[in-house]
């Protein structure tokens, strides 16, 4: 159980690319396009379901033979729900302006259609060892989406990288200001993130041909 | 009366559910493929979001806010279970959806039967929950306004649907490159659209009053405007963070 075999490896590299939850699997949108106007913002985000995700994975693996199949989608929504108040409760503690900026986003980890569906499609059959690398597996693919549109949008949009302006000063026109560019404000309005998480779908399926639709 | 009008074309149009903060994409994505199973869907989530958010609204009222609880007695001032918010909430909107289910399978079942799979599954749409989570941080004041929000906010989401789901129809026989075809265009319009929708934004600011939400959204709306001007914009940034 210590090292990491082929199979499992696989576990977590698979949702990095070809079964990434965002662009193929189509699950947690919601928060991916909502929050990455800032690096930062990503980050955490990507970091809370990193962490709801592996934990739940894990507990709901080991409960598996003992959760009654009628309520079991109450039994998953109540585990999520406390981890993800434990969440909200540290971020409020220890970042409390991310947690202004994140505010009702926290709490929609809880409807994160990849945490209920990984749930499902592979905690409830699986044991923990497996199913904690595959939240941590997923939680990573889905973090990858979140940090490169954070990125690209705040780079564009305020010309920063995590709060630091890294083009050079906007009022004092250094940098690449002096030579006339502008911070194109467009790229922090959220249909920026649609119409980014579009375009690198469009490069992911260009790369791997298998992944086109009909 | 203003108030109701101004909270129901606002939740439509300038907060929509879709466009403006993304709530209920995943089954936005999956169930645009036609238009009749789309306006299906929509109509469900009008009809949970119109029961779920007024019910949450008197369980944060007399439960969830600071001080909430003075009605059991006055040495309960002080208590503060805001952080069971979470977990009332959506323990709220499972049992009505399950609730909303028994009463439509008994009452009409051709109803029942056209809605199918998507009624349990509106239990786990953010959509729903973050209505009710936005009623809360918005601060809605009283019953009627939470029904009112409810509704509009459902609205907003189905005319969205309901918008995508047209154009998916149309442009199946269109020429999208193939590494585009379904999830990416999609993605792509529903930009545009939000792009189009974004033009509401100025809708209801011709008014004696700028009560506007203090949201991250009008901080970022006031971007836009003034944009050419640099330094309104380096400040401005500031803001959002």
């Amino acid at each position: 159980m210590g090292l990491l075999s082929k199979k499992d490896g696989k576990l977590i590299t698979d949702p990095l690319t070809d079964n990434n939850p965002i662009t193929i699997q189509v699950l947690g949108i919601c928060s991916a396009l909502a929050i990455t106007a800032e690096l930062k913002a990503s980050l955490v985000m990507a970091i809370a379901v990193l962490f709801v995700l592996g934990v739940g994975n894990v507990v709901i693996s080991l409960m598996r033979n003992i959760i009654p199949s009628k309520i079991r989608i109450i039994v998953q929504l109540i585990v999520v729900a406390t981890l993800v108040i434990i969440v909200d409760q540290v971020l409020k503690a220890f970042q409390y302006e991310l947690s202004k900026t994140l505010s009702v986003f926290i709490g929609l980890i809880i409807t994160n259609c990849i945490i209920m569906g990984r749930f499902e499609a592979f905690a409830l059959g699986n044991g923990p060892w497996k199913a904690f690398l595959d939240g941590i597996g997923n939680a990573l693919g889905y973090g990858v989406i979140l940090i490169i549109v954070g990125f690209f949008r705040e780079l564009l949009g305020s010309g920063t990288l995590f709060g630091i302006p890294v083009l050079g000063d906007a009022i004092e026109k250094t940098g690449v200001y002096s030579i006339g560019y502008e911070n194109n404000g467009f790229m922090l309005m959220p249909p920026m993130a649609l119409i980014i998480v579009g375009l690198l779908i469009w490069v992911q399926r260009s790369k791997n041909k298998a992944l086109i639709e009909d | 009366m203003i108030e109701h009008i101004e909270l129901f074309f606002k939740s439509i149009f300038i907060d929509n559910m879709v466009f403006a903060v993304f709530l209920g994409m995943c089954s936005y994505l999956a169930v645009s493929k036609k238009v009749s199973t789309a306006v299906g869907l929509g109509a469900a989530v009008i009809f949970v979001l119109a029961v779920t958010v007024p019910l949450n609204w008197l369980l944060d009222q007399y439960l969830l806010q600071p001080g909430a609880l003075v009605w059991l007695g006055p040495e309960y001032a002080d208590y503060d279970l805001g952080f069971l918010s979470f977990i009332m909430f959506i323990a709220t909107i499972a049992t009505m959806v399950q609730l909303v289910e028994i009463v439509v399978e008994k009452f009409s079942p051709s109803l029942y039967n056209s809605l199918g799979i998507f009624l349990p599954l509106i239990a786990v749409n953010c959509a729903i929950l973050g209505g009710s989570l936005f009623m809360q941080a918005r601060e809605i004041e009283t019953l009627g306004l939470a029904l009112n929000y409810g509704v509009s906010s459902g609205i907003g989401w189905f005319l969205a649907i309901l918008a995508i789901a047209a154009i998916r129809e149309k442009i199946r026989y269109s020429n999208v490159p193939p590494a585009l075809r379904g999830l990416g265009i999609t993605f792509i319009i529903t930009g545009l659209m939000g792009i189009g929708f974004l033009s509401f934004g100025g809708m209801l600011t011709g008014g004696d009053d700028e009560s506007e939400s203090s949201t991250e959204l009008s901080a970022e709306k006031a971007n836009t405007i003034q944009i050419e001007d640099n330094k309104e914009l380096a400040n401005n940034t500031k803001i959002i963070e």
